[in-house]
């Protein structure tokens, strides 16, 4: 079972659309015995980081969440959800995330060519950095759906996919257990549906 | 970088996908969750979802569609038509919908969009504009191109970016309908003015007016097109195939 944890960010109807899809049995849920229980999680979010990582802390679950990411348990964070996975956020202030990869999340603006939009908004292509389990079903180049104005960085020892925004974007990290994926799976089509599937199979 | 995005655009009332000509004569054609899916699987990039019913059985059915469409197409889904309190924004949202379109309902209410963009993020407010040229002045005109507002058209989108607004469509009336290419004129006016996504429509009758669009345009992301995608006149992996053959960056 998985388990997507419920701390009152975004809407989570695709993403458990998706999942149903690929026969993946998955529950919303902030109930920590289903979490303890669950054999994979995922951490979603949209909104601002600070905002995001206050709920997530406010909830109470952020010990049990870091004790299951350290039981060994596959965990995959999506979009804000990934950005948390980080030691802090710059958005709006300077914000705790749970710490569990190195590196931090920045403004995208600070980086990129000026003249490009902002959100980082469409469709881009992955460009793999090292292997992963996660992409088991994907190739280097398929093209995935991103939505976002910050992203992660100095965050080398775990980054396994970028795509090209000027500079190489944080598209895909994954050490250990732990995943995340900047963009949405969950919107990204066949190519999504087969990096969920990846690592629904993950652990068995 | 980021690929050019090919949007075909479903307008649905009372439960099937209708497109007519300069927004009259519309002909029913087909079930929009059928047709959702089949765009899904052959290319598109993102779906639009227009609900052009006006009664509330009809709103209904809509978000019973609506519903039924984003838990088995697993693209970008926007969804327009009848949005004129945060309360609809809530209703489209909760069915699956990942972008809300806002028209009319801006017009009668300009803090909707800035609202919105507060409670949603800018990235999930698109502002839809419908324009025509009257007395050399781009005009912005409601309910659905019945009405002309009198707003100058440039100043309201920009009004529009500044309130939050993530995404434009321009939706050129003087070309819907005509299948004789995009707006280019009216097109390079609003990119000249605003550094959000521009997504055109309105004028599409063949592939070489997508690359047309994009090469005499380069600022716009997206083509959207509803009849010549209906109708099978243009396949999109057949049009993504000539936008690649012309250099312009697709999802393939």
């Amino acid at each position: 079972m998985v388990a997507i944890i419920d701390y009152g960010v975004g809407n989570l109807f695709s993403l458990q659309c998706s999942l149903k899809k690929i026969g993946a049995d998955a529950i919303v849920t902030k109930d920590p015995e289903i979490i303890k229980s669950a054999d994979r999680i995922i951490l979603p979010g949209v909104g601002a980081f600070g905002d995001a990582s206050k709920k997530l802390y406010d909830s109470g679950l952020v010990e049990l969440i870091t004790q299951q990411a350290n039981s060994g348990k596959p965990f995959l964070g999506i979009c804000l959800g990934m950005q948390l996975l980080f030691e802090k956020g710059f958005e709006y202030g300077e914000h705790k995330g749970l710490g569990f990869l190195k590196g931090s999340v920045i403004p995208l603006e600070e980086r990129i060519d000026p003249s490009l939009q902002i959100p980082h908004m469409g469709w881009n292509a992955l460009d793999f950095k090292g292997e992963s389990p996660l992409f088991k079903y994907i190739n280097d180049g398929d093209f995935v759906y991103f939505v976002h104005s910050y992203y992660a960085t100095d965050c080398e020892d775990s980054v396994i996919a970028t795509s090209e925004y000027s500079i190489p974007v944080t598209a895909a990290v994954g050490k250990g257990n732990i995943f995340g994926c900047q963009f949405h799976p969950e919107k990204s089509g066949d190519v999504g549906m087969n990096i969920l599937k990846a690592f629904c199979e993950l652990g068995d | 970088m980021i690929t050019k995005r090919i949007i075909p655009c479903l307008d649905v009332r009372n439960g099937t996908v209708v497109k007519g000509t300069n927004f009259k004569d519309l002909n029913e054609i087909s079930s929009p969750v059928e047709l959702a899916e089949y765009y899904s699987s052959h290319g598109a990039d993102e779906l639009v979802f227009y609900d052009i019913t006006a009664s509330s059985d009809g709103r209904k059915l809509f978000t019973d569609i609506l519903t039924e469409t984003a838990s088995k197409v697993f693209i970008p889904l926007t969804v327009g038509g009848g949005i004129n309190t945060l309360d609809d924004f809530d209703r489209v949202l909760k069915c699956g919908a990942d972008k809300v379109s806002v028209n009319s309902g801006a017009i009668r209410n300009p803090s909707l969009i800035k609202q919105a963009a507060q409670k949603y993020g800018d990235q999930c407010v698109v502002l839809s504009v419908d324009i025509k040229r009257v007395d050399g002045q781009f005009r912005v005109f409601a309910k659905g191109g019945r009405e002309d507002t009198g707003l100058d058209a440039l100043q309201w989108i920009k009004q529009g970016v500044e309130n939050g607004a993530g995404e434009i469509v321009v939706n050129s009336i003087d070309t819907d309908g005509v299948k004789q290419g995009f707006d280019i004129e009216m097109l390079k006016a609003v990119c000249e003015i605003v550094n959000v996504p521009v997504i055109a429509s309105g004028g599409a009758g063949c592939k070489e007016d997508f690359v047309d669009l994009f090469n005499e345009v380069p600022e716009i992301t997206a083509g959207l097109a509803a009849s010549i995608f209906h109708y099978g006149e243009v396949t999109i992996d057949d049009l993504k195939k000539t936008l690649t053959e012309n250099n312009i960056t697709v999802r393939v």
